[in-house]
C-alpha cells in the first residue's frame, strides 16, 4: 500500500484513474441496464376481465382520467389531468401499462418508461385493456404473426425507420431529445409488440402510423430492422458509443484521444530516470 | 558547438537566496543549464541490460503485431463477431486488424523512443547563436548588383516600358480570374422558385411509393410524402439516382390531420382537406428534414438547430433561427379519393437566397 501511495503524484496516477473510472462507469451501466420484460397478448377478453379491469381502472387510473375514462378534470389536487381513454384501444393500454409509463409517477413532460417497475401483472394488464377497450373501439394489441419477425425485409425496415422514425429516434434508434425537456426514447431492447403498439397507438408526443400509412409487414420490417441493429447489426467498428453521432465521438476524441496525445508528449518530453 | 557539464559553483550562486542589503546586479547573468544527472542506465550496467531488453520486446512486439495482421487479414471471415467486455457485440476481423496494427506501429514508435530516452546520450548541448546580418562588404555588393541590373534595364530612362508591361501583366490575370468564375457553375435562374409539385400530381408515401386516401391519414398521424413519378417503383425506373436525390430534396413534404377547431388559421385550412395540411419539409434556416412532429404540441421541431414551427398557426416559427414560415402545399382531392396538389408550392421552398432576400 506504502509503495501504491508513493506513486499516486506520478502521471499515470492519473491516467489510470481516468481508465478505471472510464471501464467502472461503463460496466456498471451495462450491469444496472433494464432488462426487456416479456409482453402481455390481450387477445381475449371476458365479461369477467372487463368487471376486473373496471376495478383496477377506479383503483389506480381513475384519479387523474377520470371515473368513466373520460378524461380528468383540472383540480387543486390535479394540475394536469389525463387524457379521455375512450377509443384509444387495448394496444394502448398495453404499451402504457406494460412498459411501466402508466401510471405515471409524478406529472411532468415526458411519461418515461419505468419497466423495472411494473405495477401491474400480465393478466391485471389484459383486464384493464379490455375494460378500455370496451369503452370505445381503438386498436388491438397486436396480432402474434406480425411479431415473430419470420421473413421480414430488414433493408426495407430500414428504409421505412429513416423516413419516418430517425429524425427523433436516432438512425439507429438509440433516442434524441425534443422540445422543451421533451425526448424520443432509446428503442433498443424494447419488447417486439410495445414497439408496434407505440408505432400503431402514437403515445405521448410521437405521431399515429395507422395500418394504412406503415403496413403491418411493414412495420415488421422496421421491428425487424431494430433488433437486427440490437444484436449489433451495424457494429462494425468498435465501441458504438451510443450511436449518438458526431458529438459522441467528439467527446471521445477530445477527452480520451487528445488526452493520450498529451500524455505521449509529456512522456517523450521528460527525462529518463 | 560547445558541450556545457556546467561547473558545481556556478549552480549553487543561482540557487542562493537574494538578500535584501545585496546590490543588485547590472544585469541578470545567464544561470546556464541545470547540472547534467546520468540516468541509471548510464551508470548501471544492470539496468542498460534491462532497457536493452525492453526496447528489444517492443520491437519484437511489433513484429508479431504484423504477423498476426498479415494473417488476420488473410484467415479472419468478414462476418465473423466478436464479444468484448464493455463494447459488446463487434466485427472479429476489425478488432484484430486494429489491434495487431496499433502493436505493430506502437511497437516500433514505443521502442525507439525507449532507446532513445535510456540509451542514447542525454547530455545537454547548447549551439551557440551567430550574428544573422551577413557582413557590410557583402550588403554592399549585393545592393551594387540590384543598381546595376535597374540601370541596365534602363527602366528609369524609359518609362513606357514599365507602364505598357503594367498594363500587360493586369491584363494576363483576368483569363485566370475568369476560369476560375466560370468554374462555379452555371446561375441557378428559376430552379429555386420551383419544385416538382404540380396540380394533379398524387401524394405518395414515402418510401413505398403508395397513393393516400383522405380517410387514411387519422387524427394524430403524420405521413412523409413525395410526389407522384418521384418515389418508389417509377422513380427507381425513370429517374437517374441524381435525379431521384434532388428530387427528395425539395419536393419532401409532411402531412397531418389537425383538429380544424385548432388551427388559428383560415388559409391553412383553405389550402388542405378537412383539417389534413401538406407543408415542405425543407426548413427555412439552411434547409434540414424538419421531420420531428411533436402529436401533442403540433409542434414541428427541426434537428439541425431546434428551429420550431407551429403547425396549428400555418407553421410559423416559434423558436430558433429560421425565420420563415414553411411554404404549405396546397392540396385536395381527385375522382377516386386520392389526396392531390391542387398547386405547385406557391413560394419557394427551403432556405431564404440572395435574390429572395
Amino acid at each position: 500500500m506504502k509503495k501504491l501511495a508513493a506513486r499516486r503524484r506520478s502521471p499515470l496516477a492519473l491516467m489510470v484513474l481516468l481508465l478505471l473510472g472510464l471501464t467502472m462507469t461503463g460496466t456498471a451501466y451495462a450491469a444496472l441496464q433494464p432488462k426487456a420484460d416479456p409482453g402481455t397478448s390481450a387477445a381475449t377478453s371476458s365479461v369477467d376481465d372487463i368487471a376486473a379491469g373496471e376495478a383496477l381502472f377506479q383503483a389506480n387510473c381513475a384519479s387523474c382520467h377520470g371515473s368513466n375514462a373520460q378524461g380528468g378534470v383540472e383540480a387543486d389536487s390535479i394540475e394536469s389531468p389525463g387524457p379521455s381513454l375512450i377509443g384509444v384501444g387495448a394496444a394502448s393500454v398495453d404499451f402504457q401499462v406494460a412498459t411501466g409509463r402508466m401510471p405515471l409517477n409524478a406529472p411532468g413532460v415526458q411519461a418515461p418508461e419505468n419497466r423495472m417497475n411494473l405495477k401491474f401483472t400480465d393478466e391485471e394488464i389484459t383486464q384493464l385493456a379490455a375494460y378500455v377497450d370496451s369503452l370505445g373501439a381503438g386498436p388491438a394489441v397486436p396480432d402474434e404473426q406480425w411479431l415473430d419477425l419470420e421473413g421480414a425485409d430488414i433493408a426495407e425496415g430500414g428504409r421505412i425507420f429513416r423516413t419516418n422514425c430517425a429524425m427523433c429516434h436516432n438512425s439507429s434508434g438509440t433516442g434524441g431529445a425534443l422540445t422543451r425537456g421533451k425526448y424520443a426514447p432509446s428503442l433498443m431492447n424494447v419488447d417486439e409488440q410495445h414497439i408496434y403498439e407505440a408505432m400503431l397507438t402514437g403515445p405521448q408526443s410521437m405521431p399515429v402510423f395507422n395500418d394504412n400509412n406503415i403496413t403491418p409487414q411493414e412495420k415488421e420490417d422496421v421491428i425487424a430492422f431494430l433488433k437486427d441493429v440490437e444484436d449489433g447489426g451495424n457494429a462494425y467498428g468498435g465501441n458504438s458509443m451510443g450511436s449518438l453521432g458526431p458529438a459522441g465521438d467528439a467527446a471521445f476524441v477530445w477527452t480520451l484521444g487528445i488526452g493520450l496525445l498529451i500524455a505521449a508528449a509529456v512522456w517523450l518530453g521528460r527525462k529518463a530516470a | 558547438m560547445t558541450d556545457q557539464n556546467l561547473p558545481a559553483e556556478h549552480s549553487s550562486d543561482a540557487n542562493l537566496p537574494a538578500h535584501a542589503n545585496e546590490a543588485l546586479p547590472e544585469r541578470f547573468e545567464d544561470p546556464g543549464l541545470p547540472p547534467h544527472i546520468p540516468r541509471r542506465a548510464d551508470v548501471d550496467e544492470k539496468a542498460a541490460k534491462r532497457a536493452e531488453l525492453q526496447v528489444v520486446a517492443l520491437f519484437t512486439l511489433s513484429v508479431v503485431g504484423t504477423l498476426v495482421f498479415l494473417v488476420a487479414y488473410f484467415l479472419i471471415d468478414i462476418d465473423a463477431r466478436a464479444y468484448v467486455i464493455g463494447i459488446g457485440e463487434i466485427s472479429l476481423y476489425h478488432v484484430v486488424l486494429g489491434l495487431s496494427m496499433a502493436a505493430s506501429m506502437g511497437g516500433i514508435g514505443f521502442g525507439a523512443v525507449h532507446w532513445a530516452k535510456t540509451l542514447m546520450p542525454d547530455t545537454e548541448i547548447v549551439e551557440e547563436r551567430h550574428p544573422q546580418a551577413s557582413p557590410q562588404e557583402d550588403r554592399d555588393g549585393a545592393a551594387a548588383i540590384l543598381r546595376s541590373g535597374w540601370q541596365g534595364s534602363q527602366l528609369g530612362r524609359r518609362p513606357m516600358i514599365l507602364q505598357s508591361a503594367g498594363v500587360a501583366m493586369g491584363l494576363f490575370s483576368i483569363p485566370l480570374v475568369v476560369q476560375v468564375a466560370g468554374s462555379l457553375g452555371p446561375l441557378p435562374g428559376e430552379e429555386l422558385y420551383d419544385t416538382n409539385w404540380r396540380r394533379g400530381l398524387r401524394l405518395m408515401i414515402d418510401p413505398s411509393g403508395t397513393p393516400i386516401k383522405a380517410s387514411d391519414v387519422t387524427l394524430g398521424s403524420v405521413f412523409h410524402v413525395m410526389p407522384e413519378g418521384f418515389i418508389g417503383e417509377p422513380a427507381h425506373e425513370n429517374l437517374t439516382a441524381e435525379e431521384e436525390m434532388k428530387a427528395k430534396a425539395e419536393d419532401q413534404v409532411i402531412l397531418v390531420r389537425l383538429d380544424p377547431s385548432d388551427v388559428k388559421s383560415q388559409k391553412q385550412l383553405d389550402w388542405g382537406v378537412d383539417g389534413i395540411v401538406a407543408y415542405s419539409k425543407v426548413c427555412t434556416h439552411v434547409g434540414c428534414p424538419v421531420a420531428l412532429y411533436e402529436q401533442q404540441t403540433h409542434h414541428l421541431l427541426c434537428p439541425c438547430h431546434q428551429s420550431t414551427f407551429d403547425m396549428t398557426e400555418d407553421c410559423k416559427v416559434i423558436f430558433g433561427p429560421a425565420k420563415r414560415a414553411l411554404p404549405q402545399l396546397p392540396i385536395t382531392i381527385d375522382d377516386e379519393g386520392y389526396l392531390v396538389a391542387d398547386d405547385s408550392f406557391r413560394e419557394p421552398v427551403g432556405p431564404s437566397f440572395w435574390e429572395r432576400g
